[in-house]
């Protein structure tokens, strides 16, 4: 990425200067509620009852630290941190490469084959881009119940594959590929298989990496099918747990350690889009020629 | 349209099978579900059902509080999508400007996409809350009498901005790609015409970020149609009265929480409708630009 | 069922339980420290006898529950037991075949139920109109009145001695504000639950015609004067100040242990975080309208019961009566009710509760019991009851917070609370 050279837009002196500020002010207006449940994570549960609170880190992060680690949370039924984070690296992961091996599949298919029905297909795929799971709630459980699915990995994973999104970014990707370099591919006797392999998975890696970014955060963050589908305190994800340790009504909450395992949920995906961030913005800036 | 492909008929089918299988099962099995309940009234457990054709969609469509909540929907999309949007352009605006650093602003400003919804509503509310937020407080001091529990208003500026915070980042990141995918040369060439930065800027990289700037708007609209609920479902509950209750907040409430489900069904068939035709639009778009782009 | 068995297999690590038991599932919406007394009760079960293993399972909030049990129901996957909030005893009761009454299952098990051995305002609300227990109260609370020691002091008020009338309360709340020992007077949660569905209880004023609903399909009554009344006030209390709006379920009292509110009035089951939060706090009973004839009459219940599910094994079914017994026996509904603040269903366990010194040390569990079954109950508090009970509550919050927000007297908000309400009624009875 190009973040030493200069940029046509770039002003010097003052102009570079009053950028600085905006990018601040942008900075601590959009990372200031991570910070806060930094924060929160490390003072007790009767400081962060009585608010307002502070705003620098508090004397407790050891201690809440260690008891979410060590203590077993009582709440989430015994189950360690480190079983849940597995858990939900697990779906996100599954449902990240689930959705970009049956996407770019069904992409490379609409793409680079003529069959009959062939948009019929693309649209019957196409049209399920944006549906909610909240909508579809009890007929998808139902599925699962009769797929013996209920409490378990593929449970978790499958249901949430089903949408178009990535299939749509694929062929948006595949179409830009020249017909000369399928031409060429052909003329060396180049197959179906041999093509993707050699020629489109490698030009396709940028977008792959964007598209698992998107995917594994969606994976990451999901809520009510996961709480419909597990049964056992083992299946859980962190953000189930999260809630279990909530209670807005009646019963006491041990907010410190609700603080810190907020911070353990925010934390992996935070370190994935940082880490993919260059390869991600490289993904979209290829898509977006 | 694509001149060479290959001449396999059955490998197509193999490749697309797995998707057209848990699409069937998972979408179109569940909306047929939908469809069906939609024109039946039925008691939560399923033990009593009566058809009663489009009866639902009309009671749906002849109450105030769905013309509310379409009122709603559209105020608080049209927002959110202007800011989130907006926001994020003038941000990745800057972001090009300066030099050092920018790697560091980026990778700050894109934290708040990993967080998520059930977690953003926790803690919009504390620190909102109006009495012991902790920013609300300083709004307070400065003379705001800050309530979004009674104030229309201000609960949906609370939700609007909850919104938006969490969906900055991912605009952000379209615009820095986008900003960057503009050749040098033009800009460059618009610098020697001695065209002012402001100027060049709506002039020259504007229209240029117009697929990104679509394709976001898209995607943004949905995303408030839809992603929101989880926030406006923490943050607010659809109120004070029924003042940031959106379609969506509205299919929940009255499936899920009053259980009456054939006007749940009724409201989420006319939301896939919406859905479908917003998404069809969006496809004959990009379509439009894969062929000129 | 043998794929199933496989990906367990092949993927979860999950603890065997010896062959001859039968699992009783049992599926909860209890977060916090009370998820981890559910967590015990059923630990303890178990390691009490070899025959069944209860395994609880949270479901989220209490919506979320109630459909998660509605979809596995649907898909022929019910759970033995589900836990359901107040709210939805009304769904409950209309979902005949789906369900199958406690009563039934206790006696079918070989316990004997005697009605008489209960807490008659609690076990009241969850029982037919002829007295079978259709379902076992779980978790049971009363709202009352917490004060702030401290806030007191400084207004000037007698911090032992806290108001028992509503028009006490505003007296003390606007001295709070005025003498500026705190920028709120009083806060309340649930102005649903507390102020209107409690308040006619208490008052023994009708919510509803019917008996509230109890004996058939109610016609809401909410804009009688009294309630008019006591709105009235609250609206202009907020005006003032003095009033602060905290939300429609708990919220608001995040304003008390916050500091900023001298007065709340909240469920008793909403004690844990008071303590927690280290407010020099006092308990006192629900405030009643001193103006209203034969107030204070009786409170009723609000909280969660457990219901059995319809069409499982016999084998199932006794495993259930053994574990409501278990439940029902006096160490573990006292263990109960002193750990999570809920009241016990037994009169048994609160004798022994009493005897054994608890109330003297903490006062404040005794007063949501004293003011549930300190009168026999009349028509106008045994609870209130409707199929579409949140719905009402939807339509009331938002009319309530009109009203807050200055748009409406508490005249329009109550008579359009009522009218759109009944017109909800009718709609979900089907006429």
């Amino acid at each position: 990425m190009a973040d030493t050279t200069d940029s046509p837009l770039a002003p010097r002196g003052a102009g570079r200067a009053i950028a600085h500020f905006w990018m601040i002010l942008g900075v601590i207006i959009v990372a200031f509620p991570v910070y806060y449940v930094f924060i929160a994570s490390t003072h007790s549960t009767s400081t962060i009852l009585r608010p307002p609170l502070p705003l620098l880190p508090g004397p407790e992060a050891a201690a809440n630290y260690g008891e979410a680690f060590s203590g077993r949370i009582g709440q989430i039924g015994g189950v360690s941190l480190w079983r849940l984070l597995g858990n939900t690296t697990l779906v996100a992961m599954g449902i990240a490469i689930g959705k970009i091996a049956i996407s770019m599949a069904s992409a490379y298919a609409i793409v680079f084959f003529r069959f009959p029905l062939r948009m019929a297909c693309f649209w019957l795929i196409f049209i399920t881009l944006m549906l909610p799971v909240e909508v579809r709630i009890q007929p998808t459980y139902k599925v699962m119940v009769d797929l013996g699915l209920i409490d378990t990995y593929p449970g978790l994973i499958l249901p949430l594959i089903a949408s178009a999104t990535a299939t749509l970014l694929f062929r948006q990707f595949f179409m830009t590929i020249p017909d000369e370099l399928l031409e060429a591919a052909r003329v060396d006797g180049a197959g179906p298989w041999r093509f993707f392999k050699d020629i489109l998975w490698p030009l396709s890696l940028t977008n792959v990496a964007a598209i698992f970014v998107i995917q594994f955060i969606y994976g990451w963050t999901q809520y009510l099918w996961p709480l419909l589908v597990t049964n056992s305190n083992e299946m859980n994800t962190i953000v189930i747990a999260l809630k279990k340790m909530v209670s807005f009504t009646d019963a006491e909450t041990p907010w410190n350690l609700v603080m810190v395992t907020s911070v353990l949920a925010i934390l992996p995906p935070i370190l994935v889009v940082v880490l993919m961030q260059r390869w991600f913005v490289k993904g979209l800036v290829e898509t977006e020629k | 349209m694509r001149r060479t492909v290959f001449p396999h008929k059955l490998l197509p089918w193999l490749l697309l099978a797995p998707q057209l299988a848990i699409t069937l099962i998972f979408f179109y099995w569940p909306a047929a579900q939908a469809f069906r309940q939609s024109v039946l009234r039925e008691d939560a457990f399923g033990l009593k059902t009566t058809f009663v054709g489009l009866a639902n969609f009309r009671k749906v469509l002849g109450d105030p509080a769905y013309l509310n909540a379409l009122q709603v929907t559209v105020i608080f999309s049209a927002l959110v999508a202007f800011f989130a949007m907006g926001i994020a352009l003038f941000l990745a605006v800057q972001a090009e400007k300066v030099i050092r650093g920018k790697g560091f602003y980026r990778t700050l400003m894109i934290w708040p996409y990993a967080v998520a919804p059930a977690i953003a509503g926790m803690l919009w509310l504390f620190m909102f809350n109006p009495s012991f937020g902790t920013l609300a407080w300083p709004l307070r001091q400065m003379g705001i009498s800050w309530n979004p529990l009674l104030n229309s208003n201000h609960a949906m500026t609370l939700v609007v901005a909850a919104s938006v915070w969490k969906q900055i980042s991912y605009n952000f990141l379209f615009f820095v790609a986008g900003l960057q995918a503009i050749p040098r040369s033009l800009l460059e060439a618009a610098a020697i015409d001695g065209a002012t930065r402001r100027h060049s800027f709506w002039t020259i990289v504007f229209p240029l970020l117009a697929p990104t700037t679509f394709f976001l708007l898209v995607v943004n609209t949905v995303y408030a149609l839809f992603d929101t609920f989880g926030i406006i479902h923490a943050v607010t509950s659809g109120g004070p009265g029924k003042s940031t209750e959106t379609l969506v907040y509205k299919v929940y409430n009255d499936g899920f929480v009053n259980l009456i489900m054939g006007d749940s069904a009724a409201q989420s068939v006319i939301l896939m409708l919406i859905v479908i035709a917003l998404t069809a639009f969006q496809f004959r778009f990009i379509e439009r630009r894969v062929h000129y782009g | 069922m043998k794929t199933q068995a496989l990906w367990i297999a092949g993927l979860v690590a999950m603890p065997f339980a010896a062959q001859a038991q039968t699992e009783i599932s049992w599926w909860h919406a209890m977060s916090g420290a009370n998820g981890e007394v559910v967590n015990k009760i059923a630990t303890d079960f178990n390691a009490s006898q070899s025959e069944y293993v209860v395994k609880p399972v949270f479901k989220g909030t209490y919506p979320e529950t109630l459909n998660a049990g509605i979809a596995a129901f649907r898909a022929g996957q019910a759970p033995d037991i589900i836990q359901v909030f107040d709210v939805g005893t009304g769904v409950m009761m209309a979902a005949q075949g789906a369900v199958k009454p406690v009563a039934e299952v206790l006696e079918e098990g070989g316990f004997k139920f005697d009605k008489s051995q209960y807490l008659a305002g609690i076990v009241g609300y969850y029982s037919t109109p002829e007295g079978d227990m259709l379902s076992f109260p779980y978790n049971s609370s009363s709202p009352v009145m917490y004060y702030n020691k401290d806030i007191f002091t400084k207004a000037g008020l007698d911090a032992e001695n806290p108001p028992k009338t509503w028009a006490d309360v505003w007296t003390a709340a606007r001295k709070i504000k005025e003498s500026g020992a705190a920028t709120c007077g009083y806060t309340s949660t649930w102005l649903t639950w507390i102020h209107t569905e409690t308040f006619a209880a208490w008052n023994d004023t009708p919510w509803a015609t019917n008996e509230n609903g109890l004996a058939g399909q109610p016609e809401l009554e909410i804009d009688s004067p009294l309630y008019v009344k006591h709105f009235q006030e609250l609206a202009d209390l907020a005006k003032e100040g003095v009033f602060v709006y905290g939300g429609r379920t708990s919220e608001a009292k995040q304003n008390f242990t916050s500091g900023e509110c001298g007065i709340l009035t909240e469920s008793s089951g909403g004690l844990g975080d008071i303590v927690k939060a280290g407010i020099n706090y006092g308990i006192g009973q629900l405030p009643y309208d001193e103006t209203a004839p034969g107030a204070p009459q009786n409170t009723t219940p609000g909280g969660a019961s457990l219901w059995v599910m319809g069409g499982k094994s016999d084998e199932t079914y006794k495993g259930v009566a053994a574990f409501f017994n278990y439940l029902s026996q006096t160490p573990v509904q006292q263990h109960l009710h002193e750990q999570s603040g809920y009241l016990p269903v037994t009169m048994a366990a609160y004798e022994a509760t009493k005897a054994s010194g608890f109330y003297q040390t903490n006062p404040a569990r005794e007063v949501p019991i004293l003011q549930m079954s300190g009168k026999p109950p009349t028509a106008n508090s045994k609870g209130v009851r409707a199929a579409n009970l949140p719905q009402l509550r939807d339509i009331q919050n938002e009319e309530y917070e009109k009203m807050l927000a200055g748009q409406q007297d508490a005249a329009t908000a109550l008579k359009n609370a009522a009218e759109r309400g009944n017109a909800a009624i009718k709609e979900a009875y089907g006429n």
